[in-house]
C-alpha cells in the first residue's frame, strides 16, 4: 500500500498542451506513470504524444474522467484560471486534485476550498511538487510521479514524507534512498496559506497506512498546521516521527517565497514550533542535512 | 504589496469609509496650498508617508523626533513638514539604516471623543485571512491606538474575531456583532455596522491581504472615523487590480529586490556576509538556518526557482555581489529535474565575468551531477565543493571567518 495514489493510478493532466504540463507529462511518462488523459478546453480530439504513446486529450475534466477511467488529476494551468480547474476536477468527482500552480490569488482559493466541502475530492496544494508514490523498478520506476518531483531520487520503501516544499522534500527523500530507505509516499502539500491538504491530513493517512513504518515531516515558519499535526501525533500516532522546520534565521514580517512563510502570532515562529516538535516526541532534526539521520535514531527501519 | 496610509484612505473614502479629510504633498514648495485648503481650527496633524509602522515614535537621523506630529496652527504644521520631508525616519520597523520621507500628508486633527475614565475614544478593526479556517476573519477590539499584539497577549478577552463565510459573504448581523461587541448603541452603532459592511467589500473586491485601522476613533461630535489606515494587497491578485498596481512606490522597496524580480528571482537582503544562492525556497531558507547554525551569518534569501537558467545564475550573482557585506557565497542547488550542468556552467560564467575574488562554495546535487562537477573542476577557478548541505555550510563558514 501506500497512500492518495498507487502503481496503476490513471492521472489526467489539466494544461497538458502548455510548456510546463506537457513537460512534466512526459517525465511523467517516462517514469512509467499511468497519464491516461490530457485536457485544454478547445483542443479535445487532439493527441499528446510521447515516447510511442498517444495520450486523448479532451474538453472537459469530466469527459476525460468518463472515457478513461483517470480518479487523480494535476493542474498545470496559469494561475487566474487554476481555482476553476479544481473546481472542474470536484464536478467530475475526481479522488484527487493536484494544483502545481504557483501564484493564485488567495481569494479564488478560500472559496475554492468553501465549495469543496462536503465533496468526495481531495485537494493537495496549490503551489506544490505535487507527490510521488515510488515505483518497485529501476530508480523507482513504475511509480505514480503527479507534479514536478524528480522521480529518480526515490526508492520503493516505507517512510512517508510530508512537506510544504519542493527542493527540502527532495533533499529529505534523497538523504533517506542514499542511506537505502525507501519511501511509500512523498507529499509536498504547498507553501501557499490556503491549501486543501494539511500537515495533519497527510500524518492522518500515513497512520493508518500499512506499507508506513515511519514519518518525516518537514515545516517552515508560519501558521499552525505543523504545530496541530505534532499535538495529534503526540497524542494518536503509532509510528516513529522525525520532523523539521525551516525559518529560523528568516525576519520577521517578510514573505520568503512560500506566501505560507511569514510570522505572525506567537506559536509560528521556528523556535517555537521546534520546542512543541520535542514536546510531542518528535525527533527533530538539527539542520537540514540531519533529516534522514533524526529519522534513523528513533527508527532502525 | 504594500500601499502608503494617503493612498489607503483615499481608497477607504472611495468606498465610502469616513477619514479625516487630508492631503499628500511630495515638493515643498505645495505645502502652503495644501494646509491653506485644510480647515485648521482644531489643528492639523502632519505625517511622514513611509511604508512601516511606529511612525509616531520614530526619529529621524538627524535628531527630530517624530514622524507623525500634532500642529496646533498652520505655521506650526508647515514647520513640522519642512523637518520631515527629505529627511530619513528610523521606527522600530523600519531597521537602524531607515526610510527616507518623501511624501508629507496634512490632515485636519479629528477631535476626540474621550471616554468616562478619561482615555481618547479608539477601537481596532482589521480584516485579514485566517489561516485555520481558510475564511477572512473581522478582528475588533475596544483598545486602539496601542500595539493590539500587546492586547492579544495581555486581555485576550478585548479582542473579537467574525469569521465570514466566503460562499454567504458577509452577513449584517455579522456586522452588528462587531457594533455589539465595541460597545456602541444608537447613531454610533449605526456608523459601525455601515462602516464594517463597507470595509468588508473594499477587503474582498480589491483582494487585500489585509485591512487594518488603528485607530478608529470617535470624536467629539459623535462621528466614526478611520484615523490611520493600513492596507496590504495579495501579490498573485495585482493581474486584476491595474489600479492598485499604480499605487506601487518603487521607493519604498529594495532596490536590489525590484532588480531580483526581473530575473524570476526572489531576493531578499538580510545583515549578515555569508551570501546564498539556492533553488526552491524551503531549501533557501534551510540554507540561511545552517549558515547560521555552523555560526555564519546569511546575508540574503535568495531563491533561483524550480528551473533556473545560465541567465538567472549570472544576474543573482550581481545581485548578491552589489552587497558590500558579502565575504563569501554559498551556493546550494539541488537539482532535481534541471541539468546541475546548466547550473554548473552559469555559475563559472558568472565568477569569470564578475572577476569574482571572494571564497565560493558550491553544493550541487541531483540531475547530471557528475558533469557539473567536472565542469566546476575543469574551469581553473578556486571553487571549493561541498558534499553535502552541512559539509557546505561548514566550509563557507570556515572560510569566511579565517
Amino acid at each position: 500500500m501506500s497512500i492518495l495514489v498507487k502503481e496503476g493510478t490513471r492521472v489526467l493532466v489539466q494544461g497538458i498542451t502548455g510548456d510546463f504540463g506537457a513537460r512534466h507529462a512526459r517525465l511523467s511518462i517516462d517514469y512509467g506513470s499511468q497519464v491516461v488523459a490530457g485536457v485544454t478546453p478547445g483542443k479535445g480530439g487532439q493527441v499528446f504524444e510521447h515516447g510511442g504513446k498517444k495520450v486523448p486529450i479532451f474538453n472537459t475534466v469530466a469527459d476525460a474522467a468518463r472515457q478513461t477511467g483517470a480518479t487523480v488529476s494535476a493542474i498545470f494551468v496559469p494561475p487566474p484560471f487554476a481555482a476553476d480547474a479544481i473546481l472542474e476536477c470536484v464536478d467530475a468527482d475526481l479522488d484527487l486534485a493536484v494544483a502545481i500552480t504557483e501564484g493564485i490569488p488567495v481569494r479564488d482559493m478560500v472559496r475554492a476550498k468553501r465549495a469543496m466541502q462536503g465533496r468526495r475530492t481531495r485537494l493537495i496544494g496549490p503551489n506544490c511538487p505535487g507527490l510521488v508514490t515510488p515505483g518497485r523498478g529501476d530508480k523507482s520506476h513504475g511509480g505514480c510521479r503527479i507534479g514536478i518531483a524528480p522521480g529518480y531520487i526515490h526508492r520503493r520503501g516505507n517512510v512517508g514524507v510530508v512537506s510544504r516544499s519542493g527542493t527540502l522534500t527532495y533533499e529529505a527523500v534523497w538523504q533517506l534512498t542514499c542511506r537505502g530507505k525507501g519511501q511509500s509516499t512523498c507529499v509536498g502539500i504547498g507553501g501557499d496559506p490556503v491549501n486543501g491538504t494539511s500537515h495533519l491530513d497527510v500524518i492522518k493517512l500515513f497512520n493508518d497506512d500499512p506499507e508506513t513504518e515511519a514519518i518525516i515531516m518537514i515545516g517552515e515558519i508560519g501558521g499552525n498546521a505543523e504545530v496541530e499535526a505534532a499535538r495529534w501525533i503526540k497524542q494518536h500516532c503509532k509510528k516513529p516521527v522525525a520532523g523539521f522546520i525551516a525559518g529560523a534565521t528568516a525576519p520577521a514580517g517578510r514573505r520568503m517565497g512560500h506566501a505560507g512563510a511569514v510570522i505572525g502570532g506567537a506559536e509560528d515562529t521556528a523556535a517555537a514550533k521546534i520546542k512543541i516538535f520535542k514536546e510531542c516526541g518528535i525527533s527533530v532534526a538539527e539542520t537540514p542535512s540531519d533529516m534522514a539521520d533524526a529519522l534513523l535514531r528513533v527508527w532502525k527501519g | 504589496m504594500n500601499i502608503h496610509e494617503h493612498q489607503a484612505k483615499a481608497l477607504f473614502e472611495k468606498f465610502g469609509v469616513a477619514v479625516p479629510k487630508g492631503i499628500a504633498v511630495q515638493k515643498a514648495s505645495d505645502f502652503e496650498s495644501a494646509v491653506g485648503q485644510l480647515d485648521a481650527k482644531g489643528g492639523l496633524m502632519v505625517k511622514s508617508q513611509i511604508h512601516a509602522g511606529g511612525r509616531g515614535k520614530g526619529v529621524f537621523t538627524d535628531g527630530f523626533k517624530g514622524g507623525v506630529k500634532f500642529a496646533p496652527t498652520r505655521e506650526k504644521a508647515l514647520e513640522h513638514a519642512k523637518a520631515m520631508l527629505g529627511n530619513t525616519l528610523v521606527t522600530a520597523q523600519t531597521g537602524p539604516e531607515g526610510r527616507k520621507v518623501q511624501t508629507i500628508y496634512f490632515t485636519e486633527a479629528a477631535n476626540l471623543g474621550k471616554r468616562p475614565d478619561g482615555r481618547d475614544d479608539e477601537y481596532y478593526l482589521a480584516i485579514l485571512l485566517d489561516r485555520a479556517t481558510s475564511r477572512p476573519v473581522i478582528v475588533a477590539s475596544t483598545e486602539g491606538g496601542v500595539e493590539i499584539e500587546k492586547v492579544a497577549h495581555d486581555t485576550p478577552e478585548r479582542i473579537f474575531k467574525v469569521h465570514v463565510d466566503p460562499a454567504a459573504g458577509l452577513q449584517a448581523y455579522q456586522a452588528r456583532q462587531v457594533a455589539f461587541a465595541l460597545g456602541f448603541t444608537g447613531e454610533l452603532h449605526k456608523q459601525c455596522v455601515a462602516l464594517v459592511s463597507k470595509l468588508y467589500a473594499f477587503f474582498w473586491e480589491k483582494d487585500c491581504s489585509m485591512v487594518e485601522v488603528n485607530p478608529l476613533l470617535v470624536t467629539a461630535e459623535g462621528r466614526l472615523l478611520a484615523l490611520d489606515a493600513k492596507v496590504s494587497f495579495d501579490d498573485n491578485a495585482l493581474f486584476r487590480h491595474p489600479d492598485v498596481v499604480a499605487l506601487r512606490d518603487l521607493n519604498e522597496e529594495d532596490a536590489k529586490e525590484i532588480e531580483a524580480s526581473k530575473f524570476g528571482l526572489s531576493y531578499i537582503a538580510l545583515d549578515g556576509n555569508i551570501a546564498c544562492l539556492v533553488n526552491g525556497a524551503g531549501l533557501a531558507m534551510s540554507t540561511m538556518d545552517i549558515i547560521q547554525h555552523f555560526g555564519g551569518s546569511p546575508a540574503n534569501f535568495l531563491d533561483v526557482g524550480g528551473g533556473a537558467s545560465k541567465e538567472q545564475v549570472a544576474a543573482a550573482f550581481k545581485i548578491i555581489l552589489g552587497d558590500p557585506n558579502v565575504k563569501g557565497i554559498l551556493v546550494n542547488i539541488f537539482g532535481g529535474i534541471m541539468d546541475c550542468n546548466v547550473i554548473a556552467t552559469g555559475i563559472v560564467e558568472a565568477v569569470k565575468e564578475t572577476g569574482l575574488k571572494l571564497p565560493l562554495v558550491v553544493r550541487l546535487e541531483g540531475n547530471n551531477v557528475e558533469a557539473g562537477k567536472a565542469t566546476l573542476a575543469a574551469s581553473g577557478l578556486t571553487i571549493v565543493s561541498g558534499d553535502s548541505m552541512a559539509d557546505a555550510a561548514r566550509k563557507i563558514v570556515g572560510l569566511v571567518t579565517k
